[in-house]
């Protein structure tokens, strides 16, 4: 060793590695305009498609002109359903087991529903090309409420046998699609029948939709002459993509090439196949030119993949002293008009038998109702795992209701009833085993900082003020502590179409000591090319800047489930460090060859691996990568390359502790957001920078959700929410600073003890404004009301509980 | 379909010239004649800003905006701010302090930000939010945007004070 060799800290520093807020790689073409995405792609002779959509929720389609149509300069085809059906094309699958019109089949069955398809030289002769198709409906009665569709005479489903099975079981009703049981429900109710205290409540959380800046959308290129296929698009799961379009096209898969560019937002919007992939497909394939199709924000807010719109029906039981003894729930769930919710295949209802949240409940019974609808399909997971945040609400609402119940401070309900650090792991009562976590701590710190009891000290100033005409402005507190699950997963019980949900990671290391790695995932700008170098960096001992990540090319990248539900860190993320620990078991080898040592006696510091005790003989990862391509290792292939294909044993269980103080205008219903502080532990943590950034950004959308985002229908089935006029998306105006904060409970699975981070946010956040809006009015006798928490609803309760005088 | 229209525009100190239906979009004679990519569509409506450019020294939501009005008009986009060897302070600050996750939304934020700060070169955080409120982001929440606004303000009036 000589006197300019760095220290070994400073060697580490280099690497920036796991912890380092490193700044994204990504970001010199974005900020210069040179993202590539969808719509920026051009091909020779590039076709567009558009979509004649129904005006009505549900009519019967009489007839379909399209004379006027094809004779108009410029177009070259029209597609409807009849000219799918003899490719079998007319109807998809969907990935939760039922099928889908992919162009309207005899009816439609909500608004903006695909009738026709229009290829056209360019966008606006589509477009005007749509105008053009005549098509004749019938109206029908429209349902737009589940608990009367579980009521009506009227089938909206005529394709399906009545009497007939569906995906998951047996169905009640024509318009009912499935009943999901978990838990005793018995034991449950004879717990409920035997406390002291049972507080009952319906909680809805609405329809809502994610809403990414950037629409969904292809573009098909079928090259006749070697019978290849290339799609790009929107997709967050391009390897799945592939599979689905494969089996449903006839296409070989080796045949078939899906590209995602880069990805303008996504949060569950892109999970889903949708029709317009499937007409691109088939309009390329007729015509034999590349057809693009993008759709616009009306329609990707009238028809590509709502989230939520669950009825949560909830009894929740305790002793008089607040120990919780059991939680019951019963869910109706509006899936709309086909059952496209993007769940494992085994959980019709995602994950939402995590209800018990942070909480050692002994006793629970859930059970989920699936209805159909005169609404969109979807269902899909708006920036959370699969419908998490619905149970994270779920159960922050009830135990809200509880401590009203017990005359109980909410804060204290919560802490006696939080699973402690020693029950780690723990089963809980609907069946998850929660792999590690610390509550107490987190919630003890975030009281402490922001100051608890000084806050309840000056609401309960407040409420006499306001009695006494002093003001006119409530304080509200809203306390949340989440408990989310992610990381699918464990292929033993999580599937999609049947395709595992391990994740992968491919490395090859270049004779010079740098990099490229290829993931199974696709960033939609959680900055994967910067996180997954870093992962990379710490395990391999060659800098980040030196790692290329590549994702979402199916002709390089291993195969992979994509990115949603916050998996990416738990499963392609240990996929990245379990390969790249082969990489270093290989290099291990190489370096005892050099150092004419036995493999036993080199060992790993941080970029190198030196003789034990000797440390001034080493050999550098980059020395090792060059004689990996240079040098004949006896026993040894050359090259330095690795595979990990990661099934990981169990998801992971981030947590975090999120109080929101709001004021609220009881005149005009508005609110101001005074403080909001967010704790999260979501265990090792990768890249500080990223992880506040995904903080600022799930908080804001669970904002969004919470105070006025709504997909709204009215009577007939119109939606009343389909452009961003009605469509509440905050701006900078509208948003608060947030103090963020994290304690760290490493997973105990996880090759790095990573848990994931991009949806806890808005999992927690929505209780939090919340039950910042219930707890202002709460001394004013309010319990239960139901979001968006927009300020004509906020001005409704203040009337309701007569505060205008 | 209707005549088509001659339209001249200076885009980033180019000229064109060529022959479109009046009913067309800027933003889509900008991204698919001229192949300036970076302005965004995401609305249609003129909500989200993803389309912004400046155009006569104004800040235009090129979507909700014929070319034919536009015709004769001088227009700056992303394209035109920095080069990959000398970014615009606005590109430096965003990738500094974590402005931008999917990169949908950036082009237009840094379009609208570079005229906010002219129009306002020492701006308080009330007068980036409320000025930046044409623009919307999905992903970041706007803290770190605000938080890059205001350190390229602070960076461009030291740059200015050092030049006088």
């Amino acid at each position: 060793m000589n006197d300019m060799t760095p220290d070994r800290n400073e060697r580490k520093a280099n690497l920036k590695g796991l912890g380092s807020s490193r700044k994204r790689v990504e970001d010199l073409r974005f900020t210069q305009g040179k993202g590539n995405y969808v719509d920026d792609i051009k091909l020779e002779g590039m076709l567009h498609g558009d979509f004649v959509r129904s005006p009505y929720a549900h009519a019967r389609i009489k007839s379909i002109n399209t004379d006027a149509a094809m004779a108009l300069d410029g177009v070259l085809a029209v597609l409807t359903a009849k000219d799918l059906e003899p490719l079998g094309l007319h109807w998809m699958p969907t990935l939760a087991g039922d099928k889908q019109m992919v162009l309207a089949d005899g009816k439609v069955l909500f608004q903006g529903q695909e009738v026709a398809y229009v290829v056209a030289k360019d966008r606006y002769i589509a477009a005007d090309g749509a105008e053009l198709v005549e098509v004749e409906y019938e109206e029908l009665p429209v349902l737009v409420d589940p608990f009367e569709a579980l009521k009506s005479d009227v089938v909206l489903r005529e394709d399906l046998d009545p009497k007939a099975d569906g995906a998951h079981g047996p169905r009640k009703h024509p318009n009912h699609i499935f009943t999901w049981e978990v838990g005793e429900k018995e034991a449950t109710e004879e717990v409920l029948d035997a406390s002291d205290v049972v507080a009952e409540e319906m909680v809805y959380y609405h329809r809502t939709h994610p809403c990414p800046l950037e629409t969904c959308g292809c573009v098909a290129s079928m090259d006749k002459v070697n019978g290849k296929l290339t799609l790009y698009g929107t997709f967050q799961a391009p390897h799945a993509i592939r599979t689905v379009v494969s089996l449903i096209s006839g296409l070989e898969e080796h045949n078939i090439r899906v590209i995602s560019p880069d990805i303008g937002g996504g949060f569950g919007n892109k999970v889903g196949a949708y029709p317009g992939y499937v007409c691109s497909v088939v309009a390329s394939i007729v015509t034999g030119l590349p057809v693009k199709w993008v759709e616009d924000r009306m329609e990707n807010l009238m028809t590509t993949a709502f989230a939520r719109d669950y009825w949560m029906k909830g009894k929740i039981s305790a002793t008089k002293e607040g120990k919780i003894t059991g939680l019951w729930c019963h869910t109706t769930a509006d899936h709309g008009g086909f059952d496209a919710c993007a769940d494992p295949t085994k959980f019709p209802a995602g994950f939402m038998n995590i209800c018990t949240g942070s909480y050692d409940i002994p006793t629970a019974y859930l059970a989920v109702d699936g209805v159909y609808t005169n609404k969109a399909p979807g269902g899909v997971a708006y920036r959370c795992s699969f419908r998490v945040t619905e149970a994270a609400y779920f159960i922050e609402r009830m135990i809200e209701v509880l401590a009203i119940e017990l005359n109980m401070d909410a804060a204290e309900l919560r802490r006696i009833n939080f699973i402690k650090q020693d029950q780690f792991p723990y089963t809980s009562a609907l069946g998850w085993e929660y792999d590690s976590g610390d509550y107490h701590t987190a919630w003890d710190k975030a009281l402490k900082a922001v100051g608890y009891d000084d806050l309840r000290k000056e609401q309960a100033q407040r409420v006499e003020d306001f009695k006494a005409g002093k003001t006119r402005k409530l304080l509200g507190i809203g306390l949340t502590h989440f408990t989310e699950i992610v990381g699918a997963g464990p292929v033993k019980n999580c599937d999609i179409l049947g395709l595992g949900m391990f994740d992968s990671c491919e490395i090859r290391i270049h004779p010079t000591g740098s990099a490229i790695a290829r993931l199974g995932t696709i960033s939609q700008g959680q900055g994967h090319a910067t996180t997954f170098a870093q992962i990379l960096a710490s395990e391999i001992g060659l800098p980040a800047d030196s790692i290329t990540i590549e994702e979402g090319d199916t002709d390089t990248a291993p195969y992979g489930l994509g990115t949603y539900g916050s998996r990416s860190t738990p499963v392609a993320g240990a996929a990245t460090a379990m390969a790249g620990r082969k990489i270093r078991a290989k290099a291990q080898m190489i370096a005892a060859y050099m150092l004419e040592v036995h493999d036993d006696d080199v060992e790993f510091d941080v970029d190198r691996f030196v003789v034990k005790g000797a440390p001034e003989r080493f050999k550098t990862m980059k020395e090792i990568a060059f004689a990996a391509y240079n040098q004949a290792v006896p026993g040894i292939e050359p090259g330095l390359e690795a595979v990990s294909y990661y099934d990981p044993p169990n998801m992971t269980y981030p947590f975090g502790a999120y109080i929101c103080v709001m004021e609220i205008d009881v005149d005009t219903g508005e609110h101001e957001i005074r403080q909001f502080y967010a704790l999260d532990d979501c265990g090792t943590r990768i890249n500080p920078m990223i992880i506040e950034g995904q903080v600022h950004g799930g908080l804001t959308e669970a904002l969004s959700i919470a105070m006025g985002q709504e997909i709204a229908y009215d009577n007939m089935g119109n939606v009343k929410t389909g452009t961003l006029m009605d469509f509440f998306l905050p701006t900078a105006w509208e948003t608060p600073n947030y103090t963020t904060d994290h304690t760290t409970t490493p997973s105990p699975h996880h090759p790095i003890g990573a848990k994931g981070v991009g949806e806890s946010p808005n999992v927690g956040g929505v209780p939090a404004f919340s039950n910042a809006v219930h707890d202002a009015f709460k001394a004013f006798g309010l319990r239960q009301v139901h979001m968006p928490h927009d300020h004509w609803r906020i001005w409704k309760t203040a009337n309701d509980l007569g505060l205008h005088g | 379909m209707s005549k088509k229209m001659q339209i001249k525009l200076k885009v980033n100190g180019e000229d064109h010239e060529f022959a479109a239906e009046p009913r067309e979009l800027l933003v889509h004679a900008l991204r698919e004649r001229l192949n300036l990519t970076g302005s965004h569509v995401g609305c249609e409506t003129g909500h989200c800003g993803v389309c912004t450019v400046t155009l006569n020294g104004k800040s235009v939501k090129s979507c909700t905006m014929f070319v034919a009005q536009a015709d004769g008009a001088e227009l700056t986009t992303i394209e035109g701010m920095g080069t990959p060897d000398n970014l615009h302070v606005l590109q430096e600050a965003f990738r500094e302090h974590h402005g931008l996750q999917c990169g949908y939304c950036t082009p237009g934020m840094i379009m609208r930000a570079a005229k906010l700060l002219e129009e306002i070169p020492n701006p308080t955080e009330e007068e980036v939010r409320f000025g930046m409120a044409g623009n919307l982001c999905r992903c970041t929440g706007y803290q770190n945007i605000v938080k890059s606004i205001m350190a390229a303000a602070s960076e461009l009036n030291s740059a200015k004070e050092a030049a006088q």
